[in-house]
């Protein structure tokens, strides 16, 4: 039976995030439910199918009382998927939890109700967006780490050994890689890592990686190539 | 010291330990002082003080860069001329104090201080990324980096280079400090060999511009061994000769690069074309 247990593959956990509307209710919460009401009234099911987070960090609510906002919240169709902005003392098992390290994102315009009859349960308005992508222009020197969860990374010059390169999307190093690459960090399979010369330490997408070690020594110095095809890492030369 | 001046400082430092500060900041330091500028050179390696002995004043030291920050002693005090070069003075490091005891405000004044009376402030940069090294790039206008060609004190002067793309006064103004590659310690007969990174791999990892190559030597440790930097102790020796180059381009003339090579030695004979 122990055998069973030896076998057993490690498990793999991913990150993902996504994005949560955030409510910030202010006391009188009477008040703010009225409001939130009229809201409602304008754009019915705006909120449907989205994930809502209660930032309580200004609302100074007791216990009992962030329980009967959840309630108020649940009557009008919306769950909560967590609190941020209280003490971990103050949250009963029975309240959704706690939520650390939110980035904010931009603000959400409610859609006025004539594009609200339009369309029932709009997704929430696609707002124009500069594609995300991170250009670097100088050398990233030893020691230096840069972290872009957002999107593509693209480094004109060199990563030197010991530095690093994470992206949510892909990275481009136009230079050496001679440190490490991580791409797809925030759970894109589908991001890859290309670099015009390799000699690095570690090339990494989502939670598959390889060490220099593991890597063919035909590929060093190359222009090289790394994706995921399934759940392995491909690493090949670019010609 | 009347006349007003405006001084370029320049750090002299490396990350690694023992690729050749110290000697390079009293070697170049006391070539500057040969071509008539006025130079001060700092010890910043509080705790582990060597700028003295290379220079030969350690037994003239009363007061430190220490006493001079915490107001013990005014700065003409704790200056120490050359007794060879009347242009060139050392500030020497605390022996008994550590790093902590330099702080970022009595380093500013002291530097400020300096910079109205000389033409050339050289700080001598101690070894690591602490503190010591931080307060050492601070104020630099240009930075000396001292790479021997081998892996671990290249990747460390990489380091380096990212602290002061970022750690400086000039950084953070959104300038950038010029910087300069001195590569030290260099075999020409390893590096014919392949056993040493040439130094075109060098200036590939590190893409900064040359300053000189300057070739290991017995005189370096004679020069050091009898406190007098080898640019004055044997001024006609190989490394001073590059050591002379290096100031000459520092001070911004246009001198053509060597690559130090032994003619005469029976491992170049061997060996020297076999790599080439």
């Amino acid at each position: 039976m122990s055998s069973l247990i030896c076998q057993r593959q490690s498990l793999t956990f991913r990150a993902r995030s996504y994005m949560a509307f955030v409510f910030t209710p202010t006391p009188p919460i009477a008040d703010w439910l009225a409001d939130l009401d009229a809201t409602l009234e304008r754009s019915k099911g705006f909120f449907a199918g989205h994930p809502v987070a209660l930032d309580l960090s200004t609302a100074g609510l007791t216990p009992p009382e962030i329980s009967q906002l959840t309630a108020s919240l649940a009557e009008r169709g919306i769950r909560v998927l967590g609190i941020e902005g209280i003490s971990p003392n103050e949250l009963t098992p029975a309240l959704p939890p706690l939520l650390r390290g939110g980035r904010a994102g931009q603000e959400i315009e409610i859609p006025e109700p004539a594009a609200a009859a339009a369309e029932p349960a709009p997704a929430p308005p696609p707002q124009k967006q500069e594609p995300a992508s991170l250009l670097i222009d100088s050398p990233v020197r030893s020691g230096q780490s840069v972290v872009y969860i957002e999107g593509d990374v693209t480094v004109l010059g060199s990563v030197g050994s010991g530095a690093e390169i994470i992206a949510g999307g892909s990275i481009h190093i136009y230079g050496t890689l001679r440190g490490l690459a991580m791409a797809g960090a925030s759970g894109n399979s589908r991001a890859r890592i290309f670099c015009h010369r390799f000699e690095g330490e570690l090339l990494a997408i989502g939670p598959h990686y390889k060490t220099a070690d593991e890597i063919e020594a035909s590929l060093r110095r190359g222009p090289t190539q790394a994706w995921l095809d399934g759940n392995t890492l491909k690493i090949t030369a670019m010609n | 010291m009347s006349e007003e001046k405006s001084a370029r400082v320049v750090v002299v430092t490396s990350g690694k330990g023992g690729v050749g500060k110290t000697t390079s900041t009293a070697s170049l330091g006391a070539a500057l002082a040969h071509f008539g500028q006025k130079v001060v050179v700092i010890d910043f390696d509080v705790g582990l003080r060597n700028l003295d002995l290379v220079l030969g004043a350690e037994r003239r030291v009363v007061f430190d860069l220490i006493n001079v920050i915490n107001g013990v002693a005014k700065l003409p005090q704790a200056l120490i001329k050359d007794k060879r070069l009347e242009n060139l003075f050392l500030l020497p490091a605390s022996q008994t104090r550590d790093k902590d005891a330099l702080t970022e405000e009595g380093v500013a004044k002291v530097i400020a201080d300096l910079r109205a009376k000389f033409d050339w402030i050289l700080c001598d940069s101690p070894a690591g990324i602490e503190r010591g090294a931080t307060l050492a790039m601070r104020h630099a206008d240009t930075a000396i980096i001292v790479t021997n060609p081998e892996v671990s004190s290249v990747r460390d002067s990489d380091r380096i280079i990212g602290l002061l793309d970022s750690k400086t006064e000039k950084a953070e103004r959104g300038e950038s400090v010029d910087k300069h590659l001195l590569i030290t310690r260099y075999h020409p007969w390893r590096a014919a060999r392949g056993e040493m990174l040439s130094i075109d791999d060098v200036l590939d990892i590190l893409s900064i511009p040359l300053l000189g190559i300057i070739p290991e030597s017995e005189e370096v440790l004679r020069a050091s061994n009898v406190g007098s930097p080898v640019t004055l102790n044997a001024a006609l020796s190989a490394p001073a000769r590059a050591y002379f180059d290096a100031t000459r381009r520092l001070k911004g003339e246009q001198i053509p690069m060597h690559i130090p090579s032994e003619s005469r030695g029976i491992f170049n004979k061997l060996f020297g074309r076999k790599a080439a």
